[in-house]
């Protein structure tokens, strides 16, 4: 293997990687503060796709973004209240059974909506300049993926421990009912949660698309569970936890890939799953839970 | 669950509507069997009702009466109806079935008659189960469902890929699988394994794994060994998947990796929670629902036109529509589906019909009163 | 046991109820179709095609084709009477065991003659319904051989994938290129039934296969695969997939600066491509049933001009997918049948299938002994100027 094949092949994997990061930040978030996998969040990344192609479609791309991102954050909102809220007291069961429900109703709804045929993303000019060093080429989308996720990150980690929501949020996700107790409003807390967990599947999405470049009803099932494996990797309810979950499965998919053995890329993340649940359940940066009686 | 143990007082009676109910269904089986030509639409899709009617209930075993929520069903399936279709497609056809890569000599001339290879599929669904349970079953709710999820994955993977070609005909899938010889076939099987897992659910194993359910750690001070029931509980369902599996593999006869999807594993929640966690006569009324309701739904899918105006709403794809969004009012505002965890009785029926005016307060009730407190 | 036995048997009275329904709605959906059309003059074609599901793009052009065809020749004439043809559509969803319902729905139907399905999987699982049911079934582009391979009843009139995966390899060679490389869908029969069969003939007339490489269903990422793919270097890249797929492959490689010709069998035929791909599609090559540029005869001639102002009039672009006329064709073929059998009995009408010559707008149509059209022609395509344009004609000799 040439010198240019692994570098393509590590910007493949790491750009990959990033784009993961940001969608397993909002599972990992969500799950640190409700106990709950949102199953629909791979489907709020396709929807956010859906919406850029119709955004692009009247306005320019400057314009379009912010109203791709206050429509995915909109839906997350609307999803919260709609489909979690009512259950906030029922068996863990019931609540993932309804995310699992509103995932399927995203899929059937843009199948409906969009029918089964992929539509073709569109493509911002700037994101798209192709950059070419030897043999190797790439958009600048490929390397503005994994500095964006890094950046967004660090802000996201001042957010969470220098403000008040910030605060609130750790509160929420250490202790629920003590939180509440002590006079934290828990459904504006939950509603934040979901906004940043939206923002960043939208985000994730443009960089996603813009460069894969076609959108279908089911194309955000598989990443869901891939950034969901992602999440669990790195620990879940940690934000960097995802972050290193993600590139550490987008980079090794890779690595098999390139090695030959595409037909194991899927079973390879499940496997990373059982092993880590096996050995580490908590994750690379989870804490311990203990059980109370 | 305590009616199982309260005595009706109308024993006689009930027995006496059972056996006329029985012989009602058979009649109406034995006619659709005779008139098969004309009714073989109806036939497929009560063969398809049986069969999901099983897997349902044996996922309500897991999930409803132990508590455990895997969402492994797609995958267990996957075996039963891989090892049923290997084992009994003619071996005079095999040759052209595996026309791509030849078939492996290990199999080619493996021939076995149905219900062994039925059977067959069933232990090695177990089998698989019993390995995958040993690690898995250590997890906790969510991250189950995921790894059982994650297995079901793995395992449709193996049987599509090159490397599994001469056995599994890997991306080909297998075909010429001879079908059930009558609608006979399949219910006298389904009423077998639904059968036989009541049974279970009411001994004293079914009691220990609704102490789990319950509350684990309760369960383990008073004596009931964890580990033990879970594997039990978790075999037990698998082997039953495996068989509907194997059965899924009859009634359709050509099978391939892609049947066994995450979304299979989904459709057959949808019917549990439909029905009711944890009520067995809730699963198989929700596997009739949801199959029977995806047929006749299907005027949602073709364009409709009232008094020569177009319905905007009607085409293709509305169906799913409905059907997820049924399920979305299911799940937030019905959460116990139509059994809740009781079960159906003569004597329950009896009061629901002089219940009817006013009927929704007073069906609580009754259920309350059925269900006996528990939650 | 007593309580076993009642729950047992409550568990059947609801199956016995919703059985009566079931029978019921299937009888009511069937008095509710032939409203319309009254008496014995009615005949029933069922058209067995996915409208929804991974093909139900290219399984709704097809029945386009057949609703045109069923326009155009909406009677046959049997024993001295006038019949009606109605069509019976049902959607397979592309997922076999939902085909096996929608099968057995035609069945009940008491259709004579079953069209379809787009996508060979779905084919294959009704086969054995209809075959049983004893319907004969003409299938309008379903390539893969074990459509009709062992089913007497199953007819198609389209090319198979061994001749398509040979054309391809014709093509490859005669153009001068040596070495390619096949990318392929996991689990999916038509795409790695394809590959294998390119890559056999590929190699049989003394090309090298570089690299061989699998995707998972869904899947959109190939970035991956393609650096594989660039880095081996091949001067062809055969690449057979769905509609879904093509779009991500074609913008993927040209990304990364992969120059080689991309090439695939019947299903890039298709508007869509073209559509979300834009630029990177041009140049791509891909072996197709039809061209309407050249009609072979009368019978396509009229039905390019009439066939162009019925997809106008239902909204779509005026260009006609080849799978398009294979419906029409298969139509035509079913009424042929039925005319030369002089009856409208499933069994007669397969017995005259098999010796039907008719003039279709793919050429001309016979069935082999296996129940495949003798086509001995491939039409290779490609695609320049945002349109898809005729290249050449392929044929071998065996």
């Amino acid at each position: 293997m040439s010198i240019s094949t692994i570098i393509q092949h590590c910007l493949t994997g790491i750009s990959l990687g990033g784009a993961y990061a940001l969608i397993a930040i909002g599972y990992t978030m969500v799950y640190g503060i409700l106990r709950l996998i949102n199953f629909a969040h791979g489907d709020i990344f396709m929807m956010a796709g859906y919406f850029m192609i119709f955004a692009m479609a009247s306005f320019p791309w400057y314009i379009a973004i912010p109203i791709t991102l206050l429509a995915t954050v909109a839906l997350g909102v609307v999803i919260e209240k709609v489909a979690y809220k009512p259950l906030r007291t029922a068996p863990r069961m019931s609540i993932m059974i309804s995310a699992i429900g509103v995932s399927y109703l995203l899929q059937n709804l843009a199948t409906y909506l969009f029918t089964a045929l992929p539509k073709g993303y569109p493509e911002i000019p700037v994101l798209k300049k192709i950059y070419q060093f030897g043999d190797v080429s790439a958009s600048l989308v490929t390397f503005i993926t994994p500095v964006l996720t890094i950046v967004l990150v660090i802000i996201l980690m001042q957010l969470i421990n220098h403000t008040k929501m910030g605060m609130a949020m750790r509160a929420v996700s250490k202790d629920y009912d003590t939180a509440q107790i002590m006079g934290i409003k828990i459904n504006n807390v939950i509603s934040y949660t979901f906004v940043i967990g939206s923002l960043l599947a939208g985000i994730g999405s443009i960089l996603y698309f813009t460069d894969r470049m076609t959108v279908y009803p089911y194309s955000g099932s598989l990443p869901g569970l891939k950034c969901f494996v992602a999440a669990v990797l790195g620990g879940i309810g940690s934000i960097p936890g995802a972050v290193v979950g993600g590139f550490i499965l987008g980079v090794g998919e890779t690595i098999l890939t390139a090695a030959g053995y595409s037909t194991f890329s899927d079973a390879f993340t499940f496997v990373l799953l059982i092993i880590m649940l096996l050995f580490r359940p908590t994750g690379i940066f989870g804490e311990k839970a203990t059980d109370k009686v | 669950m305590k009616n199982i143990q309260t005595v009706s007082p109308n024993k006689k009676r009930n027995l006496v509507l059972s056996i006329v109910a029985l012989a009602v269904i058979v009649a109406i089986l034995f006619y659709l069997d005779t008139n098969k030509a004309q009714h073989s639409y109806a036939i497929s899709i009560i063969e398809r009702s049986l069969i999901y009617a099983v897997v349902a209930v044996s996922m309500n075993l897991l999930t409803g009466f132990t508590g455990l929520f895997s969402l492994g069903q797609a995958g267990f399936m996957a075996i039963g109806a891989y090892t049923v279709a290997i084992l009994t497609i003619p071996v005079d056809v095999r040759p052209s079935v595996y026309y791509m890569s030849g078939i492996s000599p290990i199999i080619a001339n493996l021939h076995m008659p149905f219900w062994a290879a039925l059977i067959l599929g069933g232990v090695l669904a177990a089998v698989v189960a019993a390995l995958i349970g040993i690690p898995v079953l250590r997890l906790k709710s969510d991250y189950l469902a995921i790894a059982t999820l994650g297995f079901a994955e793995i395992i449709r993977a193996l049987l599509a890929c090159p490397q599994m070609d001469r056995i599994t005909n890997g991306s080909y899938g297998l075909k010429n699988i001879p079908g059930f010889s009558s609608i006979f076939t399949p219910f006298i099987i389904s009423v077998i394994c639904i059968g036989i897992m009541l049974l279970i659910i009411n001994s004293s194993y079914g009691r220990a794994f609704k102490a789990i359910r319950e509350n684990e750690i309760a369960a383990e001070a008073m004596g009931v060994n964890l580990f033990k029931h879970k594997e039990l509980a978790f075999i037990l369902s698998s082997f039953f998947t495996g068989i509907a599996g194997g059965l899924l593999a009859v009634f359709m006869r050509s099978i391939e990796a892609k049947t066994f999807q995450v979304s299979l594993t989904y459709n057959i929640l949808l019917m549990v929670v439909i029905g009711g966690i944890g009520s067995i006569t809730g699963s198989i009324i929700g596997a009739f629902l949801v199959n029977c309701g995806q047929e006749w739904l299907r005027f949602f899918d073709t364009p409709l036109t009232i008094a020569g105006v177009q319905i905007p709403l009607f085409r293709t794809g509305f169906r799913m529509v409905i059907f997820s969004i049924l399920l979305m009012v299911v799940v937030l505002f019905y959460r116990k589906g139509i059994m809740g965890t009781s079960e159906f009785s003569w004597d329950g029926l009896g009061r629901l019909i002089r219940s009817i005016p006013g009927r929704f307060g007073k069906k609580q009730k009754v259920n309350a009163e059925e269900s006996g407190g528990d939650k | 046991m007593k309580k076993f036995l009642s729950i047992a048997l409550s568990a059947c009275l609801v199956m016995g109820a919703l059985a009566g329904c079931g029978s019921s709605s299937s009888s009511s959906t069937s008095s509710g179709n032939d409203a319309s059309a009254s008496g014995d003059n009615v005949i029933k074609i069922g058209v067995f095609e996915p409208q929804t599901g991974e093909n139900g793009g290219g399984g709704l052009q097809e029945v386009y084709g057949i609703r045109y065809a069923n326009q155009v020749y909406p009677t046959v004439e049997v024993g001295g009477t006038e019949y009606t043809i109605q069509l019976v559509e049902v959607d397979n969803k592309s997922d076999k065991t939902e085909a096996v319902t929608a099968a057995q729905k035609l069945v009940s139907e008491g259709v004579v003659t079953v069209l379809g399905s787009y996508g060979s999987g779905v084919s294959i699982a009704a086969g054995d319904i209809f075959a049983e049911a004893g319907i004969p079934a003409i299938g309008c582009s379903c390539t893969n051989p074990q459509v009709t391979s062992g089913n007497e009843w199953y007819f198609r009139t389209c090319f198979l994938d061994p001749f398509q995966g040979t054309v391809m390899a014709n093509y490859a060679i005669q153009n001068g290129y040596k070495t390619a490389a096949v990318i392929t869908q996991l689990g999916d029969d038509y795409s790695s039934g394809l590959g294998s069969f390119f890559k056999a003939a590929f190699e049989k007339l003394g090309g090298t296969i570089v690299s061989e490489e699998q995707f998972q269903t869904n899947q959109s990422d190939f970035k991956a695969i393609l650096t594989n793919i660039k880095s081996a270097n091949p001067e062809f890249i055969f690449a057979p997939s769905s509609i879904t797929t093509a779009p991500l492959i074609l913008k993927q490689a040209r990304e990364m600066g992969i120059t080689s010709v991309i090439a695939a069998g019947d299903t890039w035929e298709n508007a869509t491509i073209i559509e979300n791909a834009g630029a990177d599609a041009e140049g791509a090559v891909f072996s197709t049933f039809y061209d309407e540029a050249a009609p072979a005869n009368d019978e396509a001639a009229a039905f390019v001009d009439g066939f162009k102002a019925y997809l106008t009039s239902i909204g779509e672009s005026d260009i006609i997918p080849a799978v398009s006329a294979l419906g029409y064709d298969a139509y035509i073929t079913a009424v042929q049948a039925i005319k030369d059998a002089d009856s409208v009995d499933p069994a007669a009408i397969k017995d005259a299938l098999k010796n039907v010559h008719v003039e279709g707008v793919t050429g001309d149509i016979t069935f082999d002994e296996n129940g495949d059209a003798n086509k001995d022609m491939a039409y290779i395509k490609t695609i320049k100027d945002g349109k898809i344009v005729f290249l050449t004609t392929t044929s071998i000799d065996e």
